[in-house]
């Protein structure tokens, strides 16, 4: 079991309030991305929910059971941090074993455990080594290694991708959404970075000054975003927002179009524009137009489009996909 | 353009560096060649060639036993060593790891006691030890060795604690490691090599430290340095057997330094480059 609530969780270092007022229902087995560009307070709160700070204001309750006064080790969870944050002097075998020697848990125990977390983990053939012998792939999967052998009620992950390379982060994103699949265990993950939010998560929470922007599933908040900051965070690339006239015209202070919402065309739409930049990427175009009376837009379409610097191209919004939004920001 | 190290420059820095390993070794040198000099041989003046006797050593061990100061040398730098590391890695476990406003503060102001003349509180301390009955006692003279020590071994192990990422404790205390298990098997183990030259440091420290050492002994607890002293004195300057006795008193720790010299420069150099 593993259900986390957050109720009026706020957070001050000094002067500064990182966290005002924070409500959340995390249910036990979910699998929730807190997303958010830096400094909006996600590592915070998962610091908060680890026992890692102490709250300022509000309780922090695990299964229906107050954990707001105990320590880390105490509320059964298990972190996995950004530097991976191993324990250099010990072999990948220590490493993994050390939650379960800190709980004296019977030797015999440890070592099949270690053994089944190294089967699942592929680090079989590692377990002498030490950290430093070890790949950045490698070195985060030992620190998955070390929170899964606790079978913690949660998993918190605080940005664990973010110091891998590019082709890295595609495997290791599609091995922590195994294990998820695999364990069913809650799970709480911090990045900064929408396509992980958009690809893992079962919920998503989008944080901006330490608020909550909105929650709901990764489709909710691309097909349904509550205000602008979500418009304009989630999607990649990111969402066109336009105002003047054409606002207007359609009842709203600013239009939101999405990249893919536009058909493209040679001959005639209702805009005309000049391409400034056009990237080729076989699967997709992505296009960058000047338009006239609107301003620089973004957009998208599936397979080869033929265009480069300069060419001037048509394009039409599809009216069923716009997002309308009013003099607040929030949506209409 | 690399800058290019030829063949010269290199020469050059060899025998500069030379040189000064030299000057600064010199003394150690000359009181060793003294030492195997007859006492005419050693007042006569400047002379590197002794006649190689080895009479002042055995005169220095018949007249005051070598094995005795010796013996409370080891006792007391091990000791307040030991004592000063004892205090020193919570103290500045907790200055490294729950810093406060004032923590810089404490820290000058600890290091500021080394700044003071040691003889402006030799009364009071004095008294002190009188009061308390520690005078000429070896655990009396542990424990001012170590107090005077302390703040250079709370300094050095402050900063390789400040080296090791705070994620990593964290980490520890996620995996339900309590503030002992903590200190014990994470911190301590990671700053082997740091606690390694601050004990090494110390313990040289401690065993040529030789104000306090003279001042509150007598016999019972005298270490080398009263030893040396002792030839000092009262016989007038008999160069040869003074020297023997620096040899053998400084003759430990030289090979001590010697061994560990790696350790010992990095630990002061440490964190000077990243």
């Amino acid at each position: 079991m593993g259900s986390i609530t957050l109720d009026k969780v706020s957070k001050s270092f000094g002067e500064a309030k990182v966290i005002p007022s924070i409500d959340l229902e995390i249910q036990d087995g979910e699998f929730v991305v807190f997303v958010g560009p830096s400094g909006c307070g996600k590592s915070t709160l998962l610091r908060l929910i680890a026992g890692l700070e102490d709250v300022s204001g509000g309780r922090i309750l695990i299964d229906g059971k107050d954990v707001t006064g105990n320590a880390p080790a105490q509320r059964g969870l298990a972190m996995v941090f950004q530097s991976y944050a191993l324990y250099p002097h010990m072999s990948v075998r220590n490493n993994i074993a050390f939650p379960l020697k800190m709980a004296k848990v019977d030797k015999s125990v440890i070592d099949q455990k270690v053994k089944d977390a190294a089967a699942i983990l592929n680090l079989t053939d590692y377990l002498e080594r030490r950290p430093s012998q070890l790949s950045g792939g490698q070195r985060q999967r030992v620190a998955i290694g070390r929170a899964i052998v606790r079978e913690p009620s949660a998993f918190l992950f605080d940005e664990p991708l973010s110091n891998l390379d590019a082709a890295l982060r595609g495997t290791m994103r599609l091995e922590i959404s195994e294990l998820h699949n695999q364990l069913k265990t809650t799970m709480i993950y911090v990045t900064h970075d929408q396509i992980e939010a958009m690809t893992m998560a079962d919920k998503i929470v989008v944080l901006n000054r330490g608020n909550i922007e909105q929650v709901g599933s990764p489709l909710d908040l691309y097909a349904k975003p509550r205000n602008l900051f979500v418009a304009g965070f989630i999607g990649s690339p990111r969402m066109n927002l336009i105002e003047g006239d054409f606002a207007r015209s359609k009842g709203a202070k600013t239009v939101g179009i999405r990249p893919e919402h536009f058909d493209l065309s040679h001959e005639a739409g209702l805009w005309e524009g000049v391409v400034t930049v056009a990237e080729h990427l076989g699967s997709d175009t992505f296009l960058h137009v000047e338009v006239q009376g609107i301003g620089q837009i973004n957009a998208r379409t599936d397979g080869e489009f033929q265009a480069r610097h300069g060419t001037r191209i048509y394009l039409t919004p599809n009216e069923t996909k716009l997002h309308r939004f009013d003099e607040q920001g929030l949506a209409i | 353009m690399a800058r290019s190290v030829t063949t010269r420059h290199k020469v050059i820095a060899t025998v500069a560096a030379w040189a000064v390993a030299l000057l600064i070794f010199f003394p150690i040198l000359y009181t060793v060649v003294t030492s195997l000099k007859t006492e005419p041989e050693a007042i006569a003046g400047f002379n590197l060639i002794p006649s190689f006797t080895l009479d002042n050593y055995v005169t220095v061990q018949t007249q005051r036993d070598y094995i005795k100061p010796f013996t409370n040398s080891v006792i007391l730098s091990v000791g307040s060593t030991i004592l000063a590391l004892i205090i020193g890695i919570p103290s500045a476990w907790a200055m490294a790891f729950s810093p406060t406003k004032r923590t810089k503060d404490v820290l000058m102001w600890m290091l500021s006691t080394k700044m003071m003349p040691a003889v402006a509180v030799l009364v009071p301390i004095y008294l002190m030890f009188r009061d308390f009955g520690l005078l000429d006692t070896r655990i009396g003279l542990t424990i001012m060795l170590t107090l005077i020590n302390l703040p250079i071994v709370i300094w050095m192990l402050y900063t390789y604690f400040r080296e090791i990422p705070g994620e990593i404790l964290e980490a520890a205390r996620m995996d339900g490691a309590g503030l002992w298990q903590e200190i014990v098997y994470v911190l301590t183990p990671m700053a082997v090599p740091g606690i390694a030259s601050t004990l090494l440091l110390n313990i040289i420290l401690a065993w040529n430290e030789s104000f306090w050492t003279i001042r509150l002994t007598t016999a019972t607890a005298a270490p080398l340095t009263a030893f040396i002293a002792s030839f000092s004195s009262p016989q007038g300057l008999f160069w040869a057997k003074l020297s023997a006795a620096s040899t053998m008193a400084i003759a430990p720790i030289l090979i001590m330094g010697w061994f560990s010299q790696k350790q010992l420069v990095r630990g002061l150099t440490f964190g000077a480059v990243k």
